[in-house]
């Protein structure tokens, strides 16, 4: 699924990146705890959350994300645009809430980046 | 390669972090990552850096007055150190431990204190060393192999 085709099937807007819409994604990790992202997140993936504040940008420069869906028709200020655009970090904003837009998502061929957590709670399967 | 070369420092660098300036926390992190792209550093070896300088870097902009980032690169290994003045750990043993936080709820509604970022770092480095002294500061050392 390109970045283009999930934008229309949620419904979603773009914030930054228009021209990054031809762009393929392969898979997603959702969350509103950047922590976890810090530390399951693989590198390419997509990240759906609700949190929009500059250290979600951070991130995802960090982990190298290919980009940021907000559920919940939240929208970043604009200081997080421009470090957004600088980072050419490509964001969209949907208004279905997280579980929705990761059903969609899903019945659109994405999958998760990992499976699970494993016994320990730290490592990935 | 000989001891000589292996030891010799190829770049080495300083930066400072505030505590408390969520506005620029990652800055820091994103400047050692874009040097270690510079000088060409394998991909993989770039992103558990990144991940682990970032959560340091959070941790100080979090728990800590501000800190010294110091960045050394040799043929074998990257070396970051990071001296911070702050309020220190008390206990190094159960900061460690995932879950355990100190974090006040505006950390936590940023989406960090959930007691990751320690055990992340841990994950992601080939060695950790951390010392601290309890109203004074922390020194975490982390070395990544190349």
């Amino acid at each position: 699924m390109t970045l283009g085709e999930m934008r229309d099937l949620l419904d979603a807007v773009s914030l930054v990146g228009d021209d990054c819409m031809n762009i393929e994604v392969r898979d997603a990790f959702a969350a509103d705890l950047l922590s976890d992202v810090l530390a399951f997140a693989t590198e390419g993936t997509l990240l759906i959350t609700g949190i929009t504040n500059p250290q979600v940008v951070r991130t995802a420069e960090m982990l190298e994300l290919i980009g940021i869906v907000f559920v919940r028709g939240k929208k970043p200020d604009e200081e997080v645009i421009k470090l957004a655009q600088l980072k050419k970090v490509p964001l969209l904003s949907t208004r279905y809430i997280m579980f929705e837009t990761c059903g969609r998502l899903y019945k659109g061929g994405l999958t998760g980046c990992v499976k699970r957590v494993g016994n320990d709670g730290t490592n990935t399967e | 390669m000989t001891e000589q070369t292996q030891n010799k420092t190829l770049l080495e660098q300083d930066f400072t972090v505030e505590g408390g300036d969520f506005i620029h926390a990652g800055e820091v992190s994103s400047k050692i990552k874009t040097i270690l792209k510079e000088i060409g550093i394998k991909q993989e070896v770039i992103r558990r850096t990144a991940i682990a300088t970032y959560e340091a870097e959070m941790n100080v902009v979090c728990y800590a007055d501000r800190a010294k980032f110091h960045l050394a690169i040799t043929p074998d290994q990257l070396k970051i150190v990071i001296k911070d003045e702050g309020q220190g750990v008390k206990d190094i043993d159960l900061a460690m431990q995932e879950g355990y936080s100190t974090a006040t709820d505006a950390i936590r509604e940023m989406g960090f204190g959930a007691g990751m970022g320690l055990p992340n770092i841990k994950k992601n480095v080939d060695n950790l060393d951390i010392t601290s002294v309890v109203g004074e500061g922390t020194r975490v050392e982390m070395v990544i192999l190349t």
